[in-house]
């Protein structure tokens, strides 16, 4: 696509800015050599400390989009990236290895100053803060639910502080910016929050976890939900919302009626979820851009659809990598409504053949707490071959007793994948199943 | 005692309110450790848009402050779960089921709202921040036994909670913490019990590091109908060499990680008092 010219000034921030983007890039680099990871989080916490507007200094001149929510939140990231990019990479600036606190957008923002759009995944607590700072023209709500109890807010509580942040926004108007809002109907939660947003694009992006949402949000009542996906209170009137946007199977359906194929290389019904909404999100920011498609007319919904098409994997989830000549499928899941959504795709792809590694780690960016393993419907990989590795895989050992679930327990990822790859069928495919950083300890192990 | 022949109902008490914490999974663990052994057990998800089931083993979890307000208004006009424990019923109540079996507890807005009064505890709000963390407690000398009449072993979870809980002369501590917050009350205790009803701050679930607990509920329930309350039937050993895997490396990180923050040490320093 091609950008205009907007009328905003580019990053200038005065001295005190850029001698802390000066610092970004040093610290990045000083970080890099002495080999303690990427140092996108060390170089951006070295800015904000010199200086804490800078987050707000560096999304100055740019077109913003955010993308929140519990789950989805990096995928939605990088197929709304890639779809607003089209064919200019450069023109897009997005925080994609997973660090969505403001030392990371700060980091993004700095390596990439000329870039005239940032598309930026945000940690749920910070959401209100990266809309004060970054006056985004998009801002996408994917869902919420329980994770990360001893470390995020309960859900309600999110869900009031979003009330706060979404109820200052401005409808965009003609020659004049504002904030559209893309919001998931189909979660109770979401669609709450999103209700003190002025412009509102509403997706029916599905939602398969209800456990956190049967109490209402606006008056304690119970939340029913129907079989279509339908919710209601039974004692105020809160109810979900019309939908602009319902994703059906593998296809968006405009309130039209129209009917737009979404095709991902991803797998999951989560997946095609995910790309509704960051195709109905780049239409929204490219709109907002005043961008164009290829023939010189406005964006449309098929062109940002066919862009996301190619994404076919994340930061290595969803990936396959090959171990003892194995094909060995990469999957990350963090909460209960994750696991459960990635045992929906397991059933999908391939049947109780497939020989599953389970690993759970229990670190700070994890949550400390492994409770939400009893809300994970492990029940569901009876008669699987499963292996339980991880820090935390007494645990998990634990669990799969109670389900009902053989397994073997085996020290380091490494080892677990061996052994179940030693246990599968000839040819047969492995699925490995980490949350966060346990999913990084295998890829970097691989 | 033979099990062979007792049927048992364990009800999970308003999962659709209360089950923020894995706390289910304390009724699946009690539903098996009981069929294991032989005995006929049914497990019950009681939602809140029916009334709750009969029952002889109600487990009530940990929730956010709407939901723990809702579930105790509609279990104080249902009326069915102090009736069952009047007649005997057992009762496991976690963190926010814990607060809400007690007389009172404090609502989001720091209102107090009727607890139903099962548990002679009553909770406020604490000052400081929220207790999170690993939380090892060791049963008080008077603490119920198990049914061969050892002491219960040291207790292992998580604790997730802002409320202080003050146990009354009606009821009776649990344990004594040695590591995290518990009651948080200054006295250093975590938990109650009176009766058949007990209650605690520990979830993880809590029975899944605690077999000895889930087994001394168990025990409660089994026991025979005349046989007088405190009664705890002998359930033939598991082989629980998992759970006891899991307890021992928790309990083993914990004893290995410095000693907690200031909280924990001003509870400790109180409980000198």
């Amino acid at each position: 696509m091609t950008v205009r010219p907007t009328t905003r000034t580019g990053a200038t921030g005065g001295l005190r800015a850029s001698v802390a983007v000066s610092a970004v890039a040093a610290v990045n680099g000083l970080s890099r050599t002495l080999g303690r990871g990427s140092g996108t989080v060390a170089g951006g916490r070295a800015g904000l400390a010199l200086d804490p507007r800078l987050l707000a200094t560096l999304a100055t001149g740019r077109r913003v989009a955010l993308v929140s929510g519990t789950n989805g939140k990096t995928t939605t990231t990088r197929l709304l990236a890639t779809a607003v990019a089209g064919p200019d990479p450069t023109s897009v600036v997005s925080n994609d290895t997973g660090a969505n606190m403001p030392a990371g957008h700060v980091a993004a923002l700095a390596g990439a100053p000329r870039a005239p759009l940032a598309v930026l995944e945000v940690d749920e607590g910070y959401l209100g803060r990266l809309i004060d700072e970054s006056h985004p023209d998009v801002v996408v709500l994917l869902n919420l639910s329980r994770d990360q109890l001893d470390r995020i807010a309960e859900v309600r509580m999110l869900v009031d502080r979003w009330r706060g942040a979404l109820a200052g926004l401005r409808a965009p108007r003609p020659g004049l910016d504002g904030t559209v809002v893309v919001a998931n109907a189909d979660d109770p939660m979401v669609a709450y929050a999103a209700g003190t947003a002025p412009s509102v694009r509403w997706v029916g992006a599905g939602q398969v976890w209800h456990e956190d949402a049967v109490g209402c949000p606006a008056c304690g009542g119970r939340i029913v939900f129907a079989d279509d996906g339908r919710w209601a209170c039974d004692r105020c009137d809160f109810a979900r919302p019309a939908v602009d946007v319902d994703v059906v199977g593998d296809e968006l359906v405009l309130s039209d009626g129209s009917r737009h194929p979404v095709r991902t290389a991803l797998p999951g019904q989560f997946n095609r979820a995910n790309a509704g909404m960051a195709a109905v999100a780049a239409l929204a920011l490219l709109e907002a851009v005043g961008g164009h498609g290829p023939d010189d007319g406005p964006p449309t919904l098929d062109l940002v659809l066919g862009r996301l098409a190619g994404v076919s994997d994340v930061a290595g989830r969803f990936s396959t990598v090959m171990r003892s000549g194995r094909p060995v499928r990469l999957l990350l899941a963090k909460n209960p409504a994750g696991w459960t959504a990635i045992f929906d795709l397991l059933d999908e792809a391939g049947g109780p053949a497939v020989p599953v590694v389970l690993s759970v780690n229990a670190r700070t960016a994890d949550g400390l707490d492994t409770s939400w393993l009893w809300d994970v419907p492990f029940e569901r990989l009876a008669g699987r071959s499963v292996v339980a590795t991880g820090d935390r895989r007494l645990d998990l050992a634990v669990r799969l007793r109670y389900g009902g679930v053989d397994h073997d327990v085996v020290d380091g990822p490494l080892a677990a994948l061996d052994h179940a790859v030693g246990r599968s069928e000839d040819g047969a495919t492995v699925d490995f199943l980490g949350n966060y950083t346990a999913f990084a300890d295998l890829r970097r192990a691989l | 005692m033979s099990t062979a022949t007792r049927r048992l109902t364990v009800c999970v008490v308003y999962p659709d309110l209360l089950g923020t914490y894995g706390d289910g999974g304390n009724g699946l663990i009690l539903a098996r450790r009981a069929g294991w052994r032989g005995v006929d057990v049914d497990l019950v998800q009681a939602t809140s848009d029916r009334p709750l089931p009969e029952a002889d083993l109600y487990t009530i979890g940990g929730g956010e402050d709407g939901p723990q307000v809702r579930a105790a208004t509609t279990l104080a006009e249902e009326g069915t779960l102090a009736r069952r424990v009047a007649e005997g019923a057992v009762v496991l109540g976690v963190c926010a089921g814990f607060q809400l079996i007690g007389r009172r507890f404090p609502d989001a807005s720091d209102r107090p709202q009727e607890g139903l009064g099962l548990l002679d505890v009553t909770t406020r709000k604490g000052t400081g921040a929220r207790a999170v963390g690993e939380l090892v407690a060791t049963p008080t000398a008077g603490a119920p036994r198990t049914g061969r009449g050892d002491p219960l072993p040291r207790l292992t979870g998580f604790e997730n909670h802002g409320g202080v809980s003050v146990v009354g002369p009606g009821a009776r501590a649990l344990a004594t913490v040695t590591r995290g917050v518990g009651n948080g009350a200054g006295d250093g205790t975590e938990g109650a019990w009176a009766g058949r009803v007990l209650g605690t701050y520990l979830h993880g679930p809590v029975l899944a590091r605690n077999t000895a607990l889930a087994d001394l509920l168990l025990g409660w329930a089994l026991a025979p109908g005349d046989a007088p309350v405190g009664t705890v039937a002998e359930l033939e050993p598991l082989d629980d060499a998992e759970e006891i895997a899991l307890r021992s490396e928790r309990l083993e990180a914990v004893d290995a990680a410095p000693t907690g923050g200031w909280r924990s040490m001003v509870e400790r320093v109180r409980s000198l008092r």
